[in-house]
C-alpha cells in the first residue's frame, strides 16, 4: 500500500487539487494531438470548479489525466498534478491505482453505459469499497453500500441493492454512480458532464444532491460541462477552455457576469433565456472547434473571433497568455486591451440572463 | 427463469415437429420408390411387395408418419424385417445395413461425440485465450503472431491440415497412433490417444475464427464506458480485464460456439473421412450414397435435435450471463 494521502488542511487554505502547467499529448497515426496545452487550476476542499468548453476543448482529457486513465504508451503528460500534495504525473499504474476511487473518484456522463450491465448495482458498489478496504467482510461492505445508496436518495436501498442497472431510471442510475464514487469518501470528485444525459428536472436534483454531499464530506469537485446553466447553479470557480488552453478563469460571478474573453461572450450569447425577448434569435459562435492536431497559429480562437482583426495582427502570430483581467483571481488570455473588451462586451452579451 | 425455459422448450418442440414432418415428406415425395430405396440389393418383386405391406407404405402418408413417430416414442412392430418388436426409440430398419437404425446410431454417435466435444473445449479455450491475449497486447509481436496463426487457420481446409498432420505426426514421427476409436469407458487413455489428432486439427481450424472474433470483441469492450469506470474505481488490471471486460466480450462468442458445436455434432463428414473414423458424419454420407432412406431420415432428425438443443443451451447460458435477457 502507498502511504496514505495527507488530510486536507482544515483551514481550507490549501487546494486539494492543484494542476500546474498540464500538457497532454497523444501520438496518433495522423500526428500529435495537442489535447491540453499548459493548463493550471486548483480546487480547495468544499469548492466546485466548473470546466467549460465545447467538445474537443480538452476538458475531459484533462480530467482523465488527473486519474491517470490514459493509455501510458500513447500519451505524453507533463506538468504537475498535485492531489492532496502528491504529484500523480509519473506515478506508475500500481501507485496511482491505490488513489483512484479513494482519494479521487469520478462519475461519467452516461450512467447506463458507465455501469456494468451484467452486475447488480450493489455488487459494483461493494467492489469499489472492498478494493480499498481489503479487510472488510462482505456483510460490512454491503452495509456501507446500502447506507450510501440510501444517502444518495435511492428509495428502499436494501432491496435496490440486488437490482441491475437497466432496472433503474436515468436519474437513479446517476445516483448509483455517485454512491459508487463516494463510497470511500474521496476528497476529490471529478464529474464529467454528470447531468448531460438526464432530463432537466432530474438534472437539478442531481446537482442538488452533489452540492449536499459536498457540504457533508467537504469534497473538492471538478465538474466538466458545456452547460452554463449548470455552471451558474453549482460553480464557485470557472475555467473556460478552448483549443486545449485556458482562455478565461475566475469566480463564477466574474466569469458569468463580467466575462472578458470573446469566446466566453459567445458561449453566453448562445444560451437561451426565459426572461429575454422571446423572438430574439440565439447567437451561435460561428465556425467549428479547431483540430487538435493542427491548432491555428497564434490565438487558437482567432478564426472564429469577430475581433481578431483589432489586435494589429497579433492574434495570428502570438499565443495570448493568461493575464489579470482587472479583478483579483480573474484571468483572461486575449490580445484585446482591457478598454477594448469593456467596450465590445456591451454589444455582445447581456450577462445577467444566465445567472 | 422457469417461464423463459418453458417457452424455449415449447418452441423447440415445434421446430422439431416441423423438421420431422418436412424430412418425412421430402423422402417419401422423392421420385424414387421408397421400397426400392430401402431395399436396393437382392430384391425380388415378392420381397419388395412384402416390405411394402409390412411397412404400411400403401397407407396414407399421415398414417405412415404417425407410425414412424410412434416408433420413436413407444416402439412399433417390425416383424418383417426384425422378426419382432422394435423397442422405442425405434428409428426404423435399414435394409442396406441389415440392422435397426437405432443400433447403427448408438454405435456411431459416441464416435462423433468423442471427436466434437473435446475438440470444442480445445478450440474455445485456445481461440478465446489467443484472442484475449492479442487484444490486451495489441500491436505487439504476440498480437501479430496470433493474427497470423488465425489467418492460417481460417484459410486452410480441414482435409489438407488433417492430411499433413497425419503424415507428420502419425506416419513419419510416430508420436501418435493411427486415429481410431475406443470407448472412453473401456480405455480412456486409448480413447484420447486415438482421437488426439482430429481434436488438434479441428481445434486449430475452429480456434482461428474464435481468436479473431474474441480479439475484436475484447477490443470493442475495452473501449466501453464501464471498463473505464472499473479502472476509475481503482480495480487491478486483472480484475478489470478478467471480471469486467471478459464477461461482456464473451457473450456473443457463446452464441456462435453453441451453434458451431450443434452443427458439428450433426455430422463431421470431412473430419471423419479424413481420419477414417466411422461416426455420424460418415454414416450420413454412406446413407446418401446408398439411398438408405431410414438411416438418412434418422440422422436428419438427430442433427436437428442437436442444433435445437444447442440453441436452448445458448439461450439459457445467455440468460445467466446477461441479466437483461431474463426479462424478455
Amino acid at each position: 500500500m502507498a502511504p496514505p494521502v495527507p488530510e486536507p488542511d482544515p483551514a481550507q487554505s490549501q487546494p486539494y487539487l492543484a494542476v500546474r502547467d498540464l500538457t497532454v499529448r497523444f501520438d496518433t497515426e495522423d500526428g500529435v494531438v495537442r489535447a491540453v496545452n499548459g493548463v493550471s487550476f486548483s480546487v480547495r476542499p468544499g469548492r466546485t470548479l466548473c470546466v467549460v468548453g465545447e467538445s474537443g476543448s480538452g476538458k475531459s482529457v484533462a480530467s482523465l489525466a488527473i486519474l491517470g486513465l490514459h493509455n501510458p504508451r500513447r500519451t505524453r503528460l507533463s506538468g504537475q498534478i498535485l492531489v492532496g500534495g502528491r504529484d500523480v504525473v509519473g506515478l506508475d499504474e500500481k501507485q496511482i491505482r491505490t488513489m483512484r476511487g479513494r482519494s479521487m473518484a469520478m462519475i461519467f456522463q452516461d450512467p447506463l453505459s458507465a455501469l456494468h450491465p451484467y452486475y447488480t448495482v450493489g455488487r459494483q458498489i461493494v467492489e469499489a469499497y472492498r478494493v480499498h478496504h481489503p479487510s472488510a467482510g462482505k456483510a460490512e461492505a454491503r452495509r456501507h453500500a446500502v447506507a450510501m445508496l440510501g444517502r444518495v436518495g435511492i428509495p428502499q436501498p436494501d432491496r435496490r441493492f440486488d437490482r441491475y442497472p437497466h432496472e433503474f431510471s436515468g436519474g437513479m442510475r446517476q445516483r448509483v454512480m455517485i454512491a459508487m464514487a463516494l463510497v470511500n469518501h474521496p476528497d476529490l470528485l471529478i464529474a464529467d458532464e454528470p447531468t448531460t444525459a438526464l432530463d432537466v428536472t432530474v438534472q437539478a436534483q442531481i446537482l442538488d444532491l452533489l452540492a449536499d454531499l459536498q457540504s457533508e464530506f467537504n469534497t473538492a469537485i471538478v465538474l466538466i460541462t458545456h452547460d452554463l446553466g449548470v455552471v451558474s447553479q453549482v460553480a464557485h470557480d470557472v475555467l473556460v477552455m478552448y483549443g486545449g488552453r485556458a482562455v478565461e478563469q475566475g469566480t463564477v460571478e466574474q466569469v458569468l457576469r463580467r466575462p472578458q474573453h470573446p469566446y466566453t461572450w459567445g458561449l453566453l450569447a448562445s444560451v437561451p433565456t426565459l426572461r429575454g425577448d422571446p423572438d430574439a434569435d440565439l447567437t451561435p459562435i460561428s465556425g467549428s472547434p479547431p483540430s487538435m492536431i493542427n491548432l491555428p497559429a497564434g490565438c487558437a480562437f482567432h478564426p472564429r473571433c469577430r475581433y481578431a482583426g483589432e489586435t494589429e495582427g497579433r492574434s495570428t502570430t502570438e499565443i495570448p497568455l493568461l493575464r489579470p483581467a482587472g479583478e483579483p483571481d480573474h484571468l483572461v488570455a486575449c490580445h484585446l486591451s482591457d478598454a477594448d473588451r469593456a467596450r465590445l462586451r456591451e454589444h455582445e452579451v447581456t450577462p445577467t440572463e444566465v445567472a | 427463469m422457469l417461464r423463459f425455459l418453458t417457452r424455449r422448450l415449447l418452441s423447440a418442440v415445434l421446430v422439431l415437429f416441423a423438421v420431422s414432418v418436412l424430412s418425412f415428406l421430402m423422402f417419401f415425395a422423392l421420385p424414387r420408390d421408397p421400397v426400392t430405396a430401402m431395399c436396393p440389393k437382392n430384391c425380388n418383386p415378392a420381397r419388395l411387395e412384402r416390405v411394402r405391406q409390412e411397412l404400411g407404405l400403401s397407407d396414407p402418408l399421415y398414417q405412415q408418419y404417425v407410425g414412424y413417430m410412434k416408433g420413436i416414442f413407444v416402439g412399433r412392430d417390425l416383424s418383417s424385417a426384425l422378426g419382432g418388436h422394435c423397442d422405442a426409440p425405434c428409428l426404423g430398419y435399414s435394409y442396406v445395413n441389415s440392422e435397426p437404425v437405432t443400433r447403427t446410431i448408438t454405435r456411431v454417435l459416441p464416435v462423433t461425440l468423442s471427436i466434437v466435444l473435446p475438440a470444442a473445449v480445445l478450440w474455445l479455450a485456445l481461440g478465446v485465450g489467443l484472442g484475449m491475449i492479442s487484444a490486451l497486447r495489441r500491436g505487439t509481436l504476440l498480437d501479430r503472431l496470433a493474427i497470423g496463426f488465425s489467418l492460417a487457420g481460417a484459410s486452410l481446409q480441414l482435409y489438407f491440415v488433417g492430411a499433413v498432420l497425419l503424415l507428420v505426426f502419425c506416419y513419419t514421427l510416430h508420436v501418435v497412433p493411427v486415429p481410431h476409436y475406443t470407448s472412453i469407458w473401456s480405455n480412456p487413455l486409448d480413447w484420447a490417444d486415438g482421437l488426439v489428432l482430429p481434436w488438434v486439427t479441428l481445434a486449430f481450424l475452429f480456434s482461428a475464427i474464435y481468436a479473431r472474433l474474441s480479439r475484436a470483441q475484447m477490443l470493442e469492450t475495452l473501449s466501453e464506458d464501464f471498463v473505464r469506470t472499473a479502472r476509475a474505481k481503482g480495480l487491478s488490471k486483472s480484475t478489470v480485464y478478467g471480471r469486467h471486460a471478459l464477461r461482456a466480450a464473451i457473450t456473443p462468442i457463446v452464441t456462435i460456439a453453441g451453434m458451431d458445436v450443434g452443427a458439428a455434432l450433426g455430422g463431421t463428414v470431412v473430419t471423419e473421412t479424413t481420419f477414417g473414423l466411422q461416426g455420424l458424419g460418415r454414416t450420413v454420407w454412406d446413407a446418401v450414397r446408398e439411398g438408405d432412406l431410414p438411416t438418412l431420415m434418422a440422422t436428419v432428425l438427430i442433427a436437428a435435435v442437436f442444433v435445437v438443443v444447442a440453441n436452448i443451451l445458448v439461450d439459457v447460458l445467455y440468460a445467466f450471463i446477461d441479466p437483461r435477457v431474463r426479462l424478455r
